[in-house]
């Protein structure tokens, strides 16, 4: 690639970086320059500038027994989220790549769903479980509040959970056909020639094959469940009832913005940070797939 | 494939039929919903046939949530968006790779490092920057002295001030910055054969007429794709528009009014929730994206599993 031809005109490659490069540093590099310096240090009540105060807003939020249930939710959401959306995305593709009739029409239909804003499946969501009409009012009447999200926080988590893994059904199906069709024809034929049924080529040879595409939907699932949540839970539950649908990105949002703790809000970020990148990196190191399109 | 599997088939069809159910199931939901009187949505069980009351219902949730001007900025900051990537993508991939200048791969490692630096890990702080966003630029002007001098100079405090809120290009310039399109033309470009280069420098050609003659007609299906994937992205935001527009009227997106249409006992007095309402202003407020995917298909899931297959 050193070998590639290019111009002369140095000044003219620094000028056309120069916009993307000013936006990502003033919107991403300083504000988290900034969550940093926040997370260790706490501002004076009544102005009187910073101080710095080491590792102890972490030791805050670590000894603090609300976060630890806010990321324990955060992982009961993204592992159930992420079960869900993949392991009904894995079995449509796997069955849609048998390319019968309708092939094209089932590919169409099962992606649509991604293009619905996040906040509009949530509406749509919270009427469908919504205890008084909607779907489950029926249950309600046969025994009351047998389902009611806005008093149980276990139905609210289900709730969450449904409403955010239906887009990503759609999303992950995308990827995992893409990942059936890049497989050799030639092996799946193979497989049949020496007698293999469509099921046993399936788990044998589809599947193992399918693992790479797999690990790094995985990651892009865990990761999306922790950054991408907002919408759904501030449209649903607003993080209720009692809390119990606080997930880590809510909190911070929570704290930040209606608890006015920046210092807090900021160590949280931090972690949050911490998580995002692992998982990033893990999926670029070890899997090193195709990147995540946003 | 060349077997006969009648059974097999019969269960493969069940079972994408209950993948069309998935997906389509909620939406009919809504549908259906948006079409009810208020008397019939709270009369369960819930009907699967739709009422005659659409055109009603669209109506009041359109004069309620005044969703004519809401579509309207939600267009307005979602093209503004989908092309300020297109353009400064494409701008930045061909510095990189077409010019030789000193810390071109450090800047693309500082593009690409943001993939990990998502808008919710640095909401607050980047808030605090939309409301006066030169605030880095005057910290660095102080730092290196620059500040100290123009006071000396010209004895007025150096005071930068931008501020962001409540703004279009509070709305669209925080989310312009993009990884993956920085990434997916570089990729693109890659692939331009050598030959193509050599020939247009011995033509004469400079190097913003390659670009303009050469590299964009080229790129136009990465654009198409990019654009899709990105008029998608920037429609459905919600956190950031809740957080920098505090003036709804003039700045509110139609994502951020959806909240507001859901029934509370807030909003209905302790009345009969109007859901059938809110799912009407649900139907307009997913409908353009839908839009877009419907006609731009091809592009859609040619951009969402990335050009590099």
């Amino acid at each position: 690639m050193e070998n590639r031809p290019h111009f002369k005109t140095l000044w003219l490659g620094v000028l056309l970086v120069l916009p993307q490069l000013l936006l990502v540093l003033t919107f991403f590099y300083w504000p988290t320059g900034a969550a940093l310096f926040w997370a260790f240090t706490l501002e004076q009540p009544w102005g009187g500038g910073s101080q710095f105060v080491g590792l102890d807003n972490f030791s805050n939020i670590f000894t603090d027994r609300f976060y630890w249930e806010s990321v324990l939710r955060s992982l009961v959401f993204g592992v159930g989220a992420s079960a869900l959306a993949m392991g009904i995305a894995l079995v449509l593709a796997l069955f849609c790549d048998r390319q019968l009739r309708g092939y094209a029409y089932y590919r169409t239909a099962l992606v649509w769903p991604f293009a619905v804003a996040a906040p509009a499946a949530a509406v749509a969501f919270r009427y469908i479980f919504a205890p008084e009409a909607g779907v489950f009012a029926a249950l309600n009447q046969l025994y009351p509040n047998l389902w009611n999200p806005a008093t149980n926080g276990d139905h609210a988590m289900i709730m969450i959970i449904i409403a955010y893994s239906w887009k990503y059904v759609a999303y992950n199906f995308i990827f995992f056909l893409a990942g059936l069709q890049a497989i050799p024809r030639s092996l799946v034929e193979a497989g049949a020639m020496d007698g293999a049924g469509v099921l046993r080529r399936m788990r044998d040879i589809q599947l193992p094959l399918l693992t790479p595409t797999f690990f790094f939907l995985l990651v892009i699932n865990l990761t999306d469940s922790f950054v991408d949540s907002f919408g759904i839970v501030d449209i649903t539950t607003e993080g209720g009832p009692s809390k119990a649908t606080t997930l880590m990105v809510y909190k911070i949002y929570f704290d930040g913005f209606k608890g006015l703790d920046y210092s807090g809000a900021a160590a949280q970020s931090i972690v949050l940070m911490v998580l995002v990148m692992t998982l990033t990196v893990v999926q670029f190191r070890y899997i090193e797939r195709r990147i995540h399109y946003k | 494939m060349i077997e006969r599997t009648p059974v097999l088939n019969i269960a493969t069809h069940a079972i994408l039929v209950v993948g069309l159910l998935i997906a389509f199931l909620p939406m009919w939901l809504v549908f259906v919903a948006a079409t009810l009187t208020i008397e019939q949505i709270n009369n369960p069980p819930i009907s699967l046939l739709p009422g005659s009351e659409l055109i009603a219902n669209l109506t009041a949730a359109w004069n309620r949530a005044q969703l004519g001007s809401k579509m309207l900025n939600s267009l307005f900051v979602a093209l503004l968006v989908a092309s300020g990537k297109i353009a400064i993508a494409s701008l930045t991939a061909f510095a990189i790779v077409f010019f030789r200048f000193p810390g071109r791969m450090v800047v693309f490692w500082m593009i690409f490092v943001t993939l990990m630096l998502p808008l919710e890990v640095r909401i607050v702080p980047t808030y605090a920057v939309a409301a006066n966003a030169l605030a880095p630029a005057q910290a660095v002007l102080e730092v290196v002295g620059i500040a100290w001098l123009w006071q000396v100079l010209t004895g007025v405090k150096l005071a930068l001030e931008w501020n962001l809120l409540n703004s279009y290009t509070g709305l669209v310039l925080p989310l312009v910055a993009t990884a993956t399109g920085t990434f997916l033309f570089r990729q693109f470009y890659m692939t331009i054969p050598a030959e193509i280069v050599e020939a247009a420098r011995m033509d004469g050609a400079r190097p913003l007429r390659f670009l303009r003659d050469m590299l964009i007609p080229l790129s136009k299906t990465n654009m198409a794709a990019l654009f899709t994937i990105m008029f998608i992205y920037a429609w459905n935001q919600y956190l950031w528009p809740i957080l920098v527009t505090t003036d709804r009227a003039n700045y509110g997106t139609a994502v951020m009014e959806l909240k507001r249409l859901i029934p509370t006992s807030a909003s209905t007095g302790g009345g009969t929730p109007d859901w059938n309402v809110a799912m009407a202003g649900c139907l307009i407020v997913m409908l353009p994206p839908l839009v877009v995917v419907a006609l731009m298909q091809r592009y859609f899931v040619r951009g969402l599993i990335g050009a590099d297959k």
